[in-house]
């Protein structure tokens, strides 16, 4: 599970003698803003490996991603400024982004209109920002853009909600200015038959501090990239994540940190149930730590639930680590059924199985929620559990709602 | 007035040789208002007693009947023992994460009364319990035995042990890993337990230490799986002075 490298770049280059001027991680090739640079995946690339292609409806391939079949609302907070631009808009690319896969490439081809979102200098944001994607339809793929801004010393909450019915492909950049602390809340709400491929990507300014949430409840399969590097010292990242994967869906999430930079923080938790036939999730965390990267701290973790036969959850934390200058580093994985014990306890003070499974899958996804810090977004992945867990755990008569 | 009864009990457990019997023919009467002091020496089956009583799915029953007021025990599942009034107070109670303590409280209140507790005065239940206990208010919040010292965990099982209130408490080894201080605190909150009158408590113990604190009206000697001898609490002191020896020798 571990893949430390070696600090010295010599010493890992191949006897064939080919000649590497540096370190790249081998699970991060140089990206490619054009799709031929990207050949079509086969499956069994160390990036597609995990990922049902047949299922993709062509966007690895060459589908066109014309479709328009979606409308987007907003509420936006009064200091925050949003909505759609042309696509040359200078925004796009200041996250210094450039697509490392072949759907990510498209997307980035493909897409005629830039959705922007822009917290001025200093800004302060009063609420949150929603914006609530709704597809319409899944026969037609398309292709989104989306750069959220958070300019130097702002502060504000983005929430992105994608509902509806979709084959979306998509790049999201990120880019937070020196001092900036920006929240930004992924929810795949889809249907069931939404296809949704992302990319996001964060670039973090010197001493800014970025809280990045996906939470993966719907769709036939979800496949998000997630990748981070630092503009500056001291930047802040805490990645969170949930997701619930029912019978037949695939929910992969794929997240890179890459301390590029002195003094970095960056925290990695996410935590998954899956209950049915054939629901599949993986998470793949890659942290990269560079040899700039001294005196930068991480953890990532990742923690899954499965609570029926015939589920399946890929679990991968890699590390990859270039320099021994640092204050710490360090990654878990668990994967495990209901713990009979748990259960036991519960019930031998008169609590039914029921409520007994429920107390338990709520307190597995307590803290990841409480550490969301949005409210809105807390209360509605409280509902999200309660309803998914009905559907095979059952309905408890009594719930017990937080004291 | 309750009876709890144990009659000719057999329990097995898997092994990867085939079911090993742990219980050989337990007979055993509490009624409320007594204590029953268990004591053995390690691995003579007292826990395998205590959790066959509470329905550990681990434990296999081949033969013999648990009753409740004549009401077949075996039968219930192990949440309906616990709505019938049998309670376990564990040896090593399980840390549940993310499940607060206040929560876990509330959900086994209202699943052993039938309905949600008033909020205000089962607030003030709860900090009372965890105050008797010399847990602070702060311990609400915590998830269930989750970081809890050995200690903690021992008294937050007492103090549910108070808010639950059941017909009869089965104590395993409650008093082992305590210092004398919470060995007092624990032995204090079983005593109030007791004191009510009308309920029965069934002591597991490897120890004497906690009968000079708890005072038991029956001491069984408990060997290879049954109870090797009966009698009043000058038993203990007899098993303080000359240990399990001449039980196991016998057992052998």
């Amino acid at each position: 599970m571990t893949a430390p490298t070696t600090a010295d770049p010599a010493l890992s280059t191949p006897v064939s003698g080919a000649v590497e001027t540096r370190v790249v991680s081998h699970l991060h090739p140089e990206g490619s803003y054009d799709p031929a640079d990207h050949e079509v995946p086969k499956g069994l690339e160390e990036i597609w490996r995990f990922t049902p292609l047949k299922r993709l409806r062509d966007l690895h391939k060459d589908a066109p991603l014309d479709g328009h079949d979606y409308e987007v609302d907003l509420d936006v907070a009064p200091e925050v400024q949003a909505g759609s631009v042309d696509i040359d808009d200078p925004a796009r690319g200041t996250s210094t982004y450039v697509p490392v896969d072949r759907i990510s490439a498209r997307a980035w081809e493909a897409s005629d209109r830039l959705f922007k979102v822009t917290v001025p200098a200093e800004a302060v944001a009063s609420q949150p920002t929603w914006v609530r994607f709704r597809g319409n339809g899944a026969e037609k793929a398309g292709a989104g853009h989306v750069v959220i801004t958070a300019e130097p010393f702002s502060k504000a909450t983005v929430v992105i909600d994608y509902v509806g019915s979709a084959t979306w492909a998509e790049n999201v950049e990120i880019v937070l200015g020196d001092g900036a602390q920006l929240t930004v809340v992924a929810v795949q709400d889809w249907d069931d038959d939404a296809v949704h491929v992302s990319h996001h990507h964060a670039h973090v300014g010197r001493d800014a501090s970025l809280k990045h949430v996906l939470v993966s409840f719907g769709g036939d399969l979800v496949r998000i990239n997630a990748s981070v590097e630092y503009a500056g010292t001291g930047g802040n990242v805490d990645m969170l994540g949930l997701y619930f994967a029912d019978a037949g869906q695939h929910l992969e999430h794929r997240l890179f940190v890459d301390h590029n930079n002195p003094k970095g923080r960056s925290r990695v938790e996410y935590k998954g149930a899956l209950q049915g036939k054939d629901a599949h999730t993986v998470w793949i965390g890659d942290v990269l730590i560079r040899k700039e990267g001294v005196g930068i701290d991480t953890y990532e973790s990742n923690d899954n639930l499965v609570l029926t036969d015939g589920a399946r959850a890929d679990s991968v934390p890699n590390l990859e680590i270039e320099t021994g200058e640092i204050e710490g580093a360090g990654h878990a994985s668990t994967t495990g059924r209901f713990d009979d014990q748990h259960l036991f306890y519960l019930q031998s003070r008169g609590i039914p199985e029921v409520e007994a499974r429920r107390l338990v899958v709520h307190g597995f996804f307590n803290d990841v929620i409480r550490r969301t810090g949005v409210p809105e977004i807390q209360a509605r992945l409280l509902e999200t559990v309660e309803a998914e867990l009905a559907k095979h755990v059952g309905v408890a008569q009594s719930i017990a709602s937080e004291a | 007035m309750s009876t709890l009864e144990i009659r000719d009990l057999h329990v097995s457990v898997a092994t990867e040789d085939g079911p090993k019997e742990i219980l050989k023919g337990v007979d055993l009467t509490v009624k409320s208002g007594e204590t029953h002091a268990i004591m053995g020496p390690n691995g003579s089956g007292k826990s395998t007693l205590a959790y066959s009583i509470a329905g550990h799915p681990k434990y296999q029953v081949t033969s013999g009947t648990v009753t409740l007021d004549g009401v077949d025990v075996l039968e219930m599942s192990v949440d309906e023992r616990a709505r019938a009034g049998v309670f376990l107070a564990m040896q090593y109670p399980v840390e549940i994460p993310g499940v607060s303590v206040a929560n876990f409280l509330r959900a086994a209140k209202t699943a052993v009364d039938g309905e949600a507790p008033p909020l205000r005065t089962w607030i003030k239940d709860v900090n009372g319990a965890l105050d008797r206990m010399t847990l602070d208010k702060t311990f609400a919040q915590r998830s269930v035995n989750e970081g809890f010292s050995g200690g903690e965990k021992k008294r937050h099982e007492i103090a549910q042990l108070e808010l639950l209130n059941p017909k009869f408490a089965v104590l395993d080894e409650t008093d082992s890993g305590l210092d004398i201080d919470a060995l007092r605190i624990v032995s204090e909150g079983v005593n109030r337990f007791s004191e009510q009158g009308d309920r029965g408590v069934l002591l597991i113990t490897h120890y004497t230490r906690i009968l000079r604190y708890i005072k038991p009206d029956y001491v069984h000697v408990f060997v290879g799986g049954r109870v090797a001898e009966v009698g009043g609490s000058e038993l203990a002191e007899e098993l303080e002075a000359n240990g399990y020896d001449k039980y196991t020798k016998a057992a052998v």
